[in-house]
């Protein structure tokens, strides 16, 4: 003997109520005058009856089943709760969908974030997370989001308990993303339920729904972030990059010929107003075609020098010209001791072939304001020539580079944090505006 | 394995026993409750009709838990606020007795635990109360009580005719469950363990019309 899904009257307004809970249902909602009715009496006891200033509309109709969890579920119940913060209402609508065989699950619903929630038997474990209050279950650790006190506002259809408008029940809400844990008080017992965030689209497509979900808005207690997993990984990807990249520059240093093929010291004389240049003796540059490093050092204090400089292949002729400036400058004022320049100067020419080489030198100094009525000292310099070394710039430019992608994704991955607590209790309070 | 038959001694009708230890069973024709004896079948009861209940399970419903099929041979049914609530007697391969309660289709499998626990009498417990039983830690979450509303089919005890039953359900961190029985004057505890309907496997369910 099965029971029929009933069709029964509604003693108020003798309206038709469908009853789709086969008896699994302790309240019903008549649609048409809104009785909640006690669907545990063969007469349908008004239980309470409520005005709505207006009528609200499930987004997903009283009667329609959707594939979840492997299972058909029908939409028997709805909903609507709100809770007050700062005197401001938020309201959420819930869905209870039922299949006589599972038993109950429930849809919630707030500014387009969809949470598919079922009834957990288990207490979850009081602890803490950072400080904070939290929840365990099943290996998991919830950080406590909100505590409300949150009313029922709207019903409408069936209910696996005896529902009110203007019943309220304190709710608190840990989160896991994309879990969520929540325990509700009713009667002094403590109920507990796990939901998992859903896309509206999934809701769509699980119920056959036409057209689109509602775009949701803002940012989720339980909604995953986009910004999938934690910087972390993107830092330790990051890190194991700029080590490869240190290595190879290590690597670099050790296989690179990196040798002086030539120095020598000088002199120079800025009394004498005559040519001052001359050639060095001709050095060998071996090895593959490299780059070669001439660092020009001097003794320049408070002056400066110029240098006109040439790096001349011997067999070919073929040369290369460059002109430095090296000038240092110091003294000592109200902020203390300064100093301006450098005495000396490197500079790198790449894609040398091996070959003899010399240097064509030139220096060229003159008297500036400072120094005219002052005796020119003798100026000291050496000049020395490296073959193949190691270019450090390009590996200083190169990890940030490697780090800026965690970089920005820790900047995103807070950003969105910041959004989802911001509904929170722990909002911070100071600051933000909403 | 041969099933005890017998006949029942109100109507004469076919009673077979699928639970070689049953100790009482309902006749199917004239709703006696009858009790074995040594000897034969005392009729000392009647049930009234039960009323239309919503559990997809029934007598002969079979399934699978922990790796051992079970079928469906009695059961008792109670009321309390929240609807009927329906205690399933099971009979599991290897002959052991167990029960799947069933309320608004949450289902927990659970079993006689005989263990050396001390139970308090039923006026000292309330909810919030705490048990250490085999390192799993118990807390009373609701205290029930229910009203018996009948039986049917095998059960491993004598039971009828009862009124208010109290009860007390206990859980625990992990998903465990028990039940205090306070039916009978030693009261009576039972352990188990919730679990999924997809997860128990059963066959030869009732149906629901368009389901």
């Amino acid at each position: 003997m099965t029971p029929k899904p009933q069709a029964s009257f509604c003693p108020n307004c003798g309206g038709s109520i469908e009853l789709r809970g086969f008896g699994q249902s302790l309240s019903a909602v008549c649609v048409q005058c809104l009785s909640i009715l006690d669907t545990k009496t063969p007469t349908l006891t008004i239980l309470q009856q409520f005005q709505a200033r207006e009528r609200i509309l499930p987004l997903i109709p009283l009667g329609k089943r959707g594939k979840l969890h492997g299972g058909e579920y029908e939409v028997i119940g709805f909903q609507v709760r709100e809770i007050l913060v700062d005197s401001v209402a938020y309201q959420w609508h819930e869905y209870v969908l039922f299949n006589p065989f599972k038993g109950f699950r429930y849809l919630t619903q707030y500014d387009g974030h969809w949470t598919d929630v079922k009834p957990i038997k288990a207490i979850p474990e009081k602890t803490t997370k950072s400080g904070k209050k939290a929840v365990r279950y099943l290996g998991s650790t919830y950080s406590h989001f909100q505590s409300a006190t949150a009313s029922t506002v709207y019903v409408l259809g069936e209910f696996p308990w005896r529902v009110r408008v203007g019943e309220t029940n304190q709710v608190e809400d840990y989160v896991s993303p994309p879990r969520m844990l929540s325990s509700e008080a009713t009667e002094g017992e403590e109920v507990w339920s796990l939901g998992e965030y859903k896309d509206g689209s999934e809701i769509w497509r699980a119920f056959k729904i036409g057209g689109s979900p509602p775009k949701p808005v803002g940012v989720y207690a339980n909604q995953p972030s986009p910004h999938s997993g934690k910087p972390t990984e993107s830092w330790i990807l990051g890190l194991i990059l700029v080590s490869l990249l240190l290595f190879t520059m290590l690597l670099a240093r050790v296989f690179m010929f990196n040798r002086e093929v030539f120095q020598q010291d000088y002199t120079y004389f800025p009394g004498d107003r005559g040519e001052a240049s001359f050639v060095t003796p001709i050095f060998d540059v071996p090895g593959r075609t490299s780059n070669v490093e001439v660092k020009v050092t001097t003794n320049v204090e408070n002056a400066w020098i110029f240098f006109n400089l040439a790096l001349i292949n011997d067999d070919t002729g073929e040369a290369r010209d460059w002109g430095r400036e090296i000038s240092y400058y110091r003294g000592r004022d109200s902020d203390g001791n300064w100093s301006e320049g450098s005495t000396s100067d490197s500079t790198i020419l790449p894609s040398v072939p091996a070959g003899r080489y010399y240097l064509r030198v030139e220096p060229e100094w003159s008297p500036d304001g400072s120094t005219t009525m002052q005796v020119a000292k003798n100026i000291q310099y050496s000049l020395m020539v490296r073959r193949d070394v190691t270019i450090l710039w390009p590996y200083l430019v190169a990890v940030p580079l490697l780090l800026l992608p965690a970089l920005f994704r820790t900047i995103q991955y807070w950003g969105f944090e910041q959004k989802r607590w911001q509904e929170s209790d722990y909002s911070g309070g100071g600051g933000e505006d909403d | 394995m041969s099933q005890p038959r017998s006949n029942c001694p109100n109507c004469g009708g076919t009673i077979v026993f699928r639970f070689s230890s049953a100790v009482q069973t309902t006749c199917e024709y004239c709703r006696s409750i009858l009790v074995r004896t040594d000897v034969d079948l005392k009729k000392v009861g009647e049930v009234a009709d039960l009323p239309p209940d919503p559990s997809p399970i029934q007598l002969g419903t079979e399934g699978i838990y922990r790796n051992k099929a079970f079928v469906v041979v009695g059961r008792i049914l109670y009321e309390y606020e929240q609807g009927g609530w329906n205690e399933w007697h099971l009979m599991f391969q290897d002959g052991v007795s167990g029960w799947l309660s069933d309320a608004q289709a949450e289902y927990a499998v659970s079993a006689l635990s005989k263990g050396p626990a001390k139970l308090p009498p039923s006026q000292n417990i309330y909810k919030g109360l705490s048990f250490q039983w085999d390192g799993t830690i118990y807390t009373i979450s609701t205290v029930t009580r229910a009203r018996y509303v009948g039986v049917q089919g095998e059960l491993p005890f004598e039971y009828w005719d009862k009124s208010e039953v109290q009860f007390a359900d206990l859980r625990s961190v992990t998903g465990h469950f028990a039940t205090i029985d306070y039916s009978e004057e030693t009261p009576l505890l039972f352990r188990g363990e919730f679990v999924e309907f997809d997860e128990l496997r059963l066959k030869n369910l009732r149906s629901f019309e368009g389901w």
